[in-house]
């Protein structure tokens, strides 16, 4: 491109020479190596009692999860507030260091190396999107960094990570759809099509659903895999077979509003029965327009974002300490809808982390082993403010929690809960151990 | 679904996209055509069309329809004056140097997309489309304002088709683009037309931007996809040949949907950046380029 011609003439143009670019550097390395020395670095030397736990939150701020990351960072902030006021954890408080990570799996493997090296945290939690989950864990298990997720996918429980890594607030994907599939083949349909996202979650779902679903003896009629950066979907809707009695979508990202209209615009008034997974409208209006066409379909919720006639007081509690009206919509602005079947997993994780602390009697990063055998060793959450979703089973050697699936009938432009699973409906049989890795 | 209704969807599909793709190529193509600028951000146009749209369309309690227009009407004279200052701030500030300004483009692509992440918010918002029906053919159902989006899109191009070549303004633009000093030797005011030129390039984005927004939704992360497609149509059709340009918007669009209908979305991207690389190796100028730079 060198010899295009570039017609108005450049006049002028500043000069930094060599020797001044060298004097302005050095004068920023003597200012940076100066305030190293300065006294706010060593404010906590003669007082370690009173030091705050430090505890590295790994947030998508930006990219395509950022919907999510806003919620989870008022989720956790919500969290921090109310165990600071109740005194802390083991009497000393807790502060959260929080790090973009673009939902980039390069960019989440760095802000591990971040909080362990420079913000030198206690523990990591926080993070959502799989594939940045398995960016980061490889990273987490090197720096012995105990890294909690927030994650839903299977990769956890799945054994496929390390022992540093946990998912102990939210459900994961394989025992989701295990205790789904008797619900949708009873009451909608055995012959199923899938359409789901192309990436760890998706095949999460395709795995594990379509097993879930033969058990049931039902059959997939099509699998129909979705790029995730897809932004139209009226070419795919070919693929879907005629004989499909039920549609089960799950997608994750901003083009979920136009995969809803397209489906209304190809179906109309004749389309099979839908049901989907409440990730693809986190974030999102139910009463949006040309969101119409899901009235009478069925969601998944984790934790439903509609207060029902079955509300309990700790749900209640929850709402108004993270600032969620009773339609899971921001108390400040009723346009701005949480992403509430997810970010309720920040809340309980950070209960997690407390409990652990507080019965291992964890100090310092030095003792880590005794923080991760004690998150080991539990075995479930009570149902309360703590675990305002409910009760959960935890498995140590998998690492996961395990709770109550809701299922939800989209009706009047809201939700309305229509079944409960019970956790025995979801849990499987351990495919992993991490208690016998070395710590 | 047979063989006839699947092309049938895949046409529609296609067209669909190639008229707004056209649009928004045209915009590059014309920036690069008379300023020699290989302009990173345009896609970033394209997302604040929409963005602003939908800001515009949520801000009064009006009718979809009305709504809509006023996004219509607003909406581009607003990324059209972004422009204005980005091209006073940055661009002339860098002489229009091809290198310089392409790395200031990147810069501002950056400054845009996280400007409307912080003030839009990471959500994607939907707007109603103004004309909402469904065509209901015997096979499968169709967005009718898919389709005026195309009409629209093809009475926009035809406009500006008008422009350049009927109206005096156009001849301006013509002759800067043919040689920039000797215009300016005959006394047109070349800066002024590049500031022009960059502001109605960001226009054809932004209005493209509008249009899509009821089909797509407005996020602050769609700026990319169009700007990868851009390239693609601006390097295929010959860079700064708008006559190209328009040519190889309507045979990516096309070959677009017909082949993610027929076979998969991912192998139409991989055959349309297949197609950029040969047009690169055996035919530098573009398909439809005339002189070699």
């Amino acid at each position: 491109m060198t010899n295009m011609k570039s017609p108005v003439k450049s006049e002028g143009r500043s000069k930094v020479s060599r020797r001044s670019a060298l004097k302005g550097l050095g004068a920023v390395a003597g200012v940076a190596a100066s305030s190293a020395l300065m006294p706010g670095y060593m404010r906590y030397a003669q007082a370690q009692t009173s030091e705050p736990f430090r505890i590295g939150f790994q947030v998508h701020s930006t990219g395509i999860g950022a919907s999510y990351g806003r919620w989870y960072d008022q989720t956790t902030k919500a969290a921090v507030k109310l165990i600071n006021e109740a005194g802390g954890i083991a009497g000393r408080p807790v502060e959260i260091i929080t790090e973009d990570d673009g939902t980039d799996p390069k960019r989440g493997g760095e802000v591990i190396e971040k909080f362990a090296s420079q913000h030198k945290v206690d523990a990591v939690f926080g993070t959502l999107f799989s594939h940045v989950v398995i960016g980061s864990a490889p990273r987490a298990g090197e720096l012995k960094m105990p890294y909690f997720v927030v994650s839903e996918g299977h990769h956890v429980a799945s054994g496929g990570l390390n022992r540093y890594v946990f998912q102990p607030g939210i459900t994961d994907v394989k025992s989701q759809v295990i205790s789904l599939a008797p619900w949708i083949s009873g009451n909608l349909g055995k012959k199923v099509t899938m359409i789901f996202p192309d990436f760890a979650f998706g095949h999460d779902h395709r795995d594990y659903f379509s097993a879930a679903l033969a058990a049931q003896g039902g059959s997939i009629s099509a699998l129909i895999p979705i790029p995730p950066t897809e932004s139209s979907f009226t070419k795919y809707f070919p693929q879907i077979p005629a004989d499909t009695e039920v549609l089960y979508h799950v997608m994750v990202g901003p083009g979920v509003l136009t995969f809803v209209k397209e489906l209304g615009e190809f179906f109309g008034s004749k389309r099979p029965q839908i049901f989907g997974f409440i990730d693809s409208l986190e974030a999102v209006d139910i009463a949006s327009p040309g969101l119409e066409f899901l009235d009478g379909t069925y969601f998944w919720e984790a934790f439903p974002r509609y207060a029902g006639a079955k509300q309990t007081s700790f749900d209640k509690f929850y709402r108004s300490a993270v600032g969620v009206d009773d339609k899971g919509a921001s108390l400040a602005d009723p346009k701005d809808i949480s992403t509430y079947s997810h970010m309720f997993g920040c809340w309980e994780t950070l209960y997690v982390i407390k409990q652990a602390i507080e019965t291992s009697g964890y100090q310092s990063p030095a003792d880590k082993a005794k923080l991760i055998e004690a998150v080991e060793s539990m075995t479930g959450f009570a149902e309360g403010n703590e675990h305002p979703q409910g009760e959960k089973t935890f498995v140590g050697k998998i690492h996961q929690a395990f709770g109550h699936q809701f299922i939800s009938k989209v009706e009047n432009g809201g939700l309305t809960v229509v079944h409960q699973t019970s956790i025995e409906d979801g849990l499987y049989e351990p495919e992993a151990d991490y208690t016998t890795q070395s710590l | 679904m047979s063989f006839g209704p699947h092309l049938l969807l895949a046409l529609l599909e296609g067209s669909v996209s190639a008229f707004v793709l056209a649009l928004t190529a045209l915009g590059l193509a014309l920036v690069f055509g008379v300023m020699r600028i290989v302009n990173v951000a345009h896609g970033e146009f394209f997302m604040l069309g929409a963005v602003l749209a939908a800001a515009l369309a949520g801000l009064f309690d009006l009718p979809p329809a009305i709504g809509f227009a006023l996004a219509l009407l607003l909406s581009p004279i607003l990324v059209g004056a972004i422009a204005l200052v980005a091209d006073r701030l940055i661009l002339r500030r860098l002489a229009y140097e091809p290198e310089a300004t392409i790395v200031a483009t990147i810069g501002l692509l950056f400054i845009l997309q996280q400007s409307v992440l912080s003030l839009y918010g990471p959500d994607a918002r939907s707007v109603a489309a103004p004309i909402d029906f469904r065509i209901q053919f015997p096979w499968f159902g169709y967005s009718g304002y898919k389709l005026i989006v195309a009409a629209l899109a093809g009475v926009l191009l035809m406009a500006v088709w008008y422009g350049l070549k009927k109206t005096k303004l156009g001849l301006v633009m013509r002759a800067t683009q043919l040689d920039s000093e000797m215009a300016q030797a005959f006394g047109i005011p070349v800066q002024r037309v590049y500031a022009l030129v960059f502001a109605l390039g960001a226009m054809l984005a932004g209005v493209a931007g509008v249009l899509i927004v009821p089909i797509r939704q407005a996020h602050y992360l769609m700026g990319l996809d169009p700007l990868l497609l851009s390239f693609a149509v601006v390097i295929i059709g010959g860079l700064g040949s708008l006559r190209g340009a328009l040519m190889a918007a309507f045979i990516i669009g096309l070959s677009d949907g017909v082949i993610s209908v027929f076979f998969s979305p991912t192998l139409a991207k991989i055959l349309a950046t297949l197609a950029v690389a040969l047009v690169l190796v055996f035919k530098p100028a573009g398909l439809f380029g005339g002189r070699a730079q």
